[in-house]
């Protein structure tokens, strides 16, 4: 019995170790394939970029959900047609911002 | 295989330890295949953490009481499903499963959150180890699950008799599942800080997650009362006992944080208010735990023990601390992006149902630790009880129910008035035909139970008016026929139809409650078999007394030796209505200086409540037996003095002979509480209306939508 655990226990090991080192495992492989180029040290801009651009398309998605709500309140009766007109509006020029910067983030889409 | 058990812990602290200074490196030094290793060793730490309760689980089913656990809560009579579940039931086995459902619930906020936010990730996956790598300290230094006695004893003590109930078995997994997940909002927050990424992204990531939360809390507060209500036998379902108010708590506090995030997703205000939420509600959820473990306030619930104590202060000081000094040095990006445009608007409704709450949750939270405060402060231990939480807590639910009538009728940004005005109408005359019908039909005396009703009525009102007019707006837009509409109407606004589920299932558990707690009538009393007692409009009859004997030995043994009740006959106005059983169970002892009749029945009584239920209302009995006559008492004093300890059981069935032929008076409490069913029922819209709101839209209409968006979009806006 004791041997089985001794077993078992170096089995989960094995594949703990497995598990977390792959990340590391496969950059180190992608460098040496790159020729043993020095280890990345992040592309600070490059992150930001990306930091941005997720921020943006959360917004983008609160705002297109804002505006749908706004019509579902006009529909629904809780707004008037003058008040929906006008928040619609702001909605749609919050929501043109948005998709603004995001297109000069990403000036190859369409 | 104890020692692969406990190598797991060994390895499970290891990894943790691993994981928070990989995260921590990737994200600082831009190393993205550490960031991933980091998110890894939660999945690691899972897979660890499964194998470890494999063991334990194993052991249970396989009666293995080398294990000190096993031996504590299992016996070799516990029925097989009780004894899956008694791995929760003590300190050990409920720390191990607590690690376990958090790293699975962690490894899946991770999974699903890997391609975004890496930074935020990264550092609420440091976060998320530190919790893990805590629970796994306790288990290794204090309580260790996997803890071993050779030899092994032959038969363990066996389950609790109180935890011998259904819900039980599945109120600890489910209630730790929402304390566990409070976590991940609070990691991610946290990490948002630490990150210095407070926009909309983190908050969209974490509100499913906070919304399981508040779901499991609920559900797992829900079951709680059900046991309550069905097992213990004082005929409540909340006490407000410490242990049930710490699971209410962040639950407050997460109902909260789930309506004013919609504010900060559309409006971008309310950043300090809401990531203060998430921590205090994270936070919460710690102390929560801590009361439970550290037997520091009396509770039926708590596993008692005193060793645990520390380290949940140090760590509850620590997150309280961390969380101040984060909030107040990220204050300037935590800056409001807009202000409130009108009072009259949801954005105000949902802050004044904000503050409601978090009033709540300070009255409970000030009720709940007032022994240990007044100890600290007087040297004298007092505690407050149910009157002083209803008298705070009654007036603050009744505004809560307002307003969550109030919420749906008004619109986002800025109401109009006149519109405002109008669609209250049919919510109000809602309430008001309430009260005229519950006045006209004699119900009065009890005006802040008519309050609640009306304002149920009124909450109904609204939201039977939101259903109406979305499905109207659909079937004018889309030309659907009415059932298909309002399917429709559900399918694509999930959030908000949802949570009017939520709302509706909230204002009939609160009419249950308002019923059944100021309506009810209560008779204590004693009979003899033949005598009858009345109770509100009901007659009970003591028809004759019951009495079974299960041995050790007999395969329907499921932990009471001997079990006395009675039958009892309920009529109303002559018609009969139910027959009830109630009894009282008298378990073994285990303590063999108890002797050999004793020791079988030595162990705590529990009583078996009957009841008639129905919709309208319920009538609840137990039964507490007198077992002490001189005539019983005697048999168990001579059986002690002459039967060996295999042959006690002879004098039990003996005694349970004597007490169906002498027919002694026992004590009983009934109860009709009206409307009893509507709590559950209640509770059961609730999370009906969660799962609506949290369930993720098909995967085609996603596609659709992101795909095709964008541009048609920008065409669109761009023509207004």
């Amino acid at each position: 019995m004791a041997v089985l655990v001794v077993i078992l226990t170096l089995l989960v090991l094995a594949a703990v170790l497995a598990v977390i080192s792959a990340p590391i495992r496969a950059a180190r492989a992608r460098r040496e394939a790159a020729g043993g180029a020095a280890p990345a040290g992040g592309d600070a801009e490059e992150a930001l970029a990306a930091r941005t651009l997720e921020d943006l398309e959360a917004a983008r998605e609160a705002k297109y959900r804002e505006i749908r709500d706004a019509e579902l309140d006009y529909r629904t009766g809780k707004l008037s047609r003058e008040d929906y007109g006008a928040i619609d509006a702001e909605l749609r020029a919050e929501a043109i911002e948005i998709l603004d910067r995001l297109e000069r983030l990403k000036p190859t889409d369409a | 295989m104890a020692g692969l058990g406990f190598a797991c812990l060994l390895l499970a602290l290891g990894v943790c330890a691993y994981g928070v200074a990989t995260s921590l490196y990737g994200v600082r030094s831009g190393r993205l295949e550490y960031v991933d290793s980091g998110r890894r060793s939660i999945y690691a730490l899972a897979g660890v953490l499964t194998v470890a309760v494999l063991v334990l689980e194993i052991a249970f089913v396989g009666d293995d009481f080398a294990f000190n656990t096993v031996a504590d809560t299992s016996s070799r009579t516990t029925p097989g499903l009780y004894k899956a579940a008694a791995i929760w039931s003590s300190q050990e086995g409920s720390l191990l499963v607590w690690a376990w459902l958090m790293s699975l619930w962690s490894s899946l906020a991770l999974f699903l959150t890997r391609k975004h936010m890496r930074d935020v990730a990264a550092y609420a996956t440091a976060v998320m180890l530190g919790f893990g790598a805590f629970f796994v300290f306790l288990m290794v230094a204090y309580a260790n699950p996997f803890a071993t006695t050779s030899p092994a004893p032959a038969e363990g003590v066996g389950l609790d008799p109180l935890l011998r109930f259904p819900a039980m078995m599945i109120h600890p997994p489910i209630l730790y599942s929402g304390y566990t997940l409070c976590t991940i909002p609070l990691a991610f927050g946290i990490g948002a800080l630490l990150a210095r990424r407070l926009d909309a992204d983190w908050i969209r990531a974490i509100r499913r997650f906070a919304f399981a939360a508040w779901l499991f809390l609920g559900a797992g507060v829900m079951l709680g009362a059900l046991w309550s209500y069905s097992e213990l036998g004082w005929g409540g379902y909340w006490g407000w006992d410490a242990v049930e108010n710490a699971a209410l708590l962040p639950w407050l506090t997460g109902t909260a944080f789930l309506h004013s995030l919609m504010i900060q997703e559309k409006r971008g205000m309310l950043k300090v208010w809401n990531v203060s939420l998430v921590l205090a509600t994270g936070t919460l959820a710690v102390m929560g735990t801590f009361l439970v473990r550290s037997g520091i306030l009396d509770s039926i619930h708590a596993f008692g023990g005193h060793t645990l104590g520390v380290p949940f202060v140090i760590l509850i000081a620590a997150l309280i601390a961390g969380s101040i000094y984060l909030v107040v040095s990220r204050r300037s990006l935590l800056r409001s992006e807009h202000r409130l445009d009108s009072l009259l608007s949801r954005e105000s409704m949902f802050l004044a149902n904000n503050i409601v709450l978090v009033g709540l949750c300070f009255v409970i939270l000030w009720g709940t630790y007032f022994p240990l405060i007044s100890e600290a402060l007087t040297g004298k231990e007092a505690s407050v009880g149910p009157p002083w939480f209803d008298r705070y807590t009654v007036p603050l639910a009744l505004v809560l129910v307002a307003l969550s009538g109030v919420g749906p009728v008004i619109a986002w940004r800025r109401a109009t008035l006149a519109n405002a005005r109008r669609n209250f109408l049919a919510p109000l005359a809602c309430a008001l035909l309430t009260l005229l019908a519950l006045l006209g039909a004699g119900v009065d005396g009890r005006p802040l139970a008519l309050a609640m009703f009306c304002c149920a009525a009124f909450a109904l009102g609204s939201v039977g008016q939101e259903f109406f007019r979305g499905a109207r707006a659909r079937r004018a837009m889309a030309g659907e026929p009415a059932p298909l509409a309002l399917v429709a109407l559900v399918r694509r606004n999930r959030r908000r139809y949802g949570g009017y589920i939520v709302h509706v299932g909230m204002a009939v558990l609160f009419v249950g409650v308002a019923a059944s707690s100021s309506f009810e009538h209560v008779n204590e009393l004693s009979l003899s078999p033949g005598q009858s007692a009345r109770v509100g409009a009901y007659s009970v009859r003591y028809v004759r007394p019951t009495a079974t004997v299960t041995p050790k030995y007999d395969a329907a043994h499921t932990g009471s030796t001997l079990s006395l009740g009675a039958v009892l006959d309920v009529t109303r106005d002559g018609r009969h209505v139910a027959t009830l059983r109630p009894s009282e169970g008298f378990y073994s002892s285990g303590e063999a200086a108890q002797g050999s009749v004793g020791s079988l029945l030595g162990g705590q009584p529990v009583s078996h409540v009957a009841m008639d239920l129905t919709v309208a209302r319920n009538v609840w009995t137990a039964i507490q037996p007198d077992i002490e006559t001189p005539a019983l008492k005697r048999i168990v004093t001579v059986g002690n003095r002459t039967l060996p300890p295999e042959d006690g059981i002879v004098a039990v069935a003996y005694l349970a002979r004597e007490y169906l032929k002498h027919r002694p008076r026992a004590e009983f409490n009934l109860i009709v509480s009206p409307m009893v069913m509507w709590i559950w029922i209640g509770g059961l819209i609730v999370i009906g209306g969660a799962l609506i709101a949290i369930w993720p839209a098909p995967a085609r209409v996603r596609a659709r939508v992101g795909a095709g968006a964008r541009p048609r979009t920008v065409r669109g806006l761009a023509r207004v």
